[in-house]
């Protein structure tokens, strides 16, 4: 595997069977009384935020802790980034601190890929910009697979704010590595020009694509990001996509319903819809925990020399 | 595979019914017994020992796998991340005697990590240990309680324990030093 993780082209199929693979191992931690295990004792673990976050930043931060490696939270506020600090400082001074791992999100795409120059250790990408969420991609096939049994073939419909959505084109990508079919879903506007080329279907008629479903992963309407007005208005953007009570109703039996979180319940999904039994939108949280935990083991847990000796 | 073979199939029977007998003498029966076998292939050496136990006993004791991948002293001093198996603890091994059940003894990492895997899962009243080859070359202090058979090895050469769960024979191989090592117990 490479020592960084910046998206989700840098793994090949089998890499992803394995983080998934080894994610099970640590949910089996995470069932324990201890839910922690000395793998990573005694490295250093960064959480560099530059935007907003709860559930990865805290994801990542239980990640690392149950795998006893010390970790160090970095939010803008609060630290000499907001005195105007640039990226490259921030990085060489963390560089000269030692530590091992660096978990960035950032506003621009291509941050984590630019970090990777000044710093020695891992970097793992928690978001830039509209490029990608690799780990969000990953612990979503790790839920698909978990409840579904498999993978390959899978009929995935990703609905929403596609454009603006890195999670969207992470696991479409991600998707596609794995052989399922994808679908995007949403108004024209929300869909990027180039989805075509990323291997993928696109419709805009969620009715007709719901009934052949095995999951429906539901996008948050992401405002913060939408520089111009999309679609009309909220309600109307609810009418035509969101997830409502009788939508759901049109899914077969079995199928999924995911949402990489925070939801705007009453807008991209229904409030009850969300609370349903096949919505799995808490697993994918505890499954993040454990598909954190399984690539900072794989990538810093093999970061010795090359042809290491045998135990 | 090939290379000098030291156990056959009915070497290895044998060497498990006399273990299953020696921990019943030594915990007197099987009250209070628990097995953990250590992934890959000490589990399914525990689940034979747990079969003979019952056999000869009567009764069944609860058997568990360890994974101790993530308890190992030697992560990220290897080029690659160790490959993890499965960890299976169904019962509280608290106020148990766990026996602890791996494929070959050799320097005695593994079951350094064993035990702190283990202690992690709950405080067992005692744990012991059982091999089915004890090659020698420790470099920790300890030692195995049940042991199938002595070999007298070098340091180099590759002991392998083969069953037919995961390699479909029963055998244990002792290689001489190859150009790529791919795993032996440790």
């Amino acid at each position: 595997m490479n020592r960084h993780l910046l998206s989700i082209h840098d793994l090949s199929a089998q890499d992803v069977v394995r983080i998934v693979d080894t994610a099970e191992s640590f949910r089996e931690v995470g069932s324990r009384v201890i839910k922690k295990v000395p793998a990573l004792r005694g490295r250093t673990v960064v959480n560099l935020f530059y935007e907003n976050s709860t559930r990865t930043r805290i994801s990542f931060e239980l990640a690392a802790k149950r795998l006893s490696a010390d970790v160090i939270n970095f939010t803008t506020s609060g630290s000499s980034v907001s005195k105007g600090e640039s990226l490259k400082d921030t990085a060489l001074t963390l560089q000269a601190m030692g530590a091992d791992a660096i978990v960035i999100r950032h506003s621009s795409s291509g941050a984590p890929l630019t970090l990777t120059r000044w710093v020695n250790g891992s970097v793992l990408n928690a978001g830039d910009g509209t490029h990608e969420h690799p780990t969000q991609a990953l612990l979503d096939l790790y839920t698909m697979r978990d409840r579904l049994g498999r993978l390959e073939g899978l009929r995935v419909a990703i609905v929403g704010d596609v454009l603006h959505s890195r999670v969207a084109r992470s696991l479409s990508f991600a998707l596609t590595k794995m052989g399922a079919e994808t679908t995007l879903v949403g108004p024209p506007t929300l869909i990027p020009p180039d989805a075509p080329a990323w291997g993928v279907q696109v419709s805009h008629d969620l009715d007709s694509v719901l009934p052949k479903l095995d999951v429906c992963y539901v996008l948050r309407v992401q405002t913060e990001r939408q520089r111009q007005q999309y679609f009309p208005s909220v309600r109307e953007y609810a009418r035509l996509f969101g997830l409502t009570r009788d939508r759901v109703e049109l899914l077969p039996e079995g199928a999924l319903v995911m949402h990489p979180g925070p939801m705007n319940r009453g807008v991209e999904i229904d409030s009850d819809v969300a609370d349903l039994p096949r919505s799995v939108i808490e697993e994918q949280v505890t499954n993040g925990i454990a598909i954190r935990m399984s690539l900072l083991y794989l990538l810093l847990g093999g970061s010795g020399p090359p042809a290491g000796a045998d135990a | 595979m090939s290379g000098a073979r030291l156990m056959d199939d009915a070497d290895i029977r044998r060497a498990l019914i006399r273990i299953a007998h020696e921990i019943l003498e030594r915990n007197r029966g099987a009250s209070g017994v628990a097995l953990v076998g250590i992934a890959a292939r000490g589990d399914d050496l525990a689940r034979r020992l747990a079969v003979e136990i019952e056999r000869i006993e009567g009764s069944a004791v609860p058997v568990g796998a360890l994974d101790i991948t993530f308890y190992r002293d030697d992560i990220g001093i290897r080029s690659e991340a160790p490959e993890v198996h499965e960890t299976r603890i169904g019962f509280d091994i608290t106020g148990r005697t766990v026996v602890l059940v791996d494929d070959v003894l050799f320097t005695g990492r593994t079951i350094r990590a064993a035990l702190d895997a283990l202690v992690d899962f709950g405080r067992p009243t005692a744990i012991q240990l059982a091999v089915l080859v004890d090659r020698g070359h420790r470099e920790l202090p300890i030692r195995a309680d049940f042991v199938g058979k002595n070999v007298p090895t070098r340091k180099d050469e590759d002991v392998r324990v083969c069953l037919t769960e995961t390699d479909g024979q029963d055998a244990v191989l002792v290689q001489e030093p190859a150009g790529s090592r791919t795993g032996s117990g440790a």
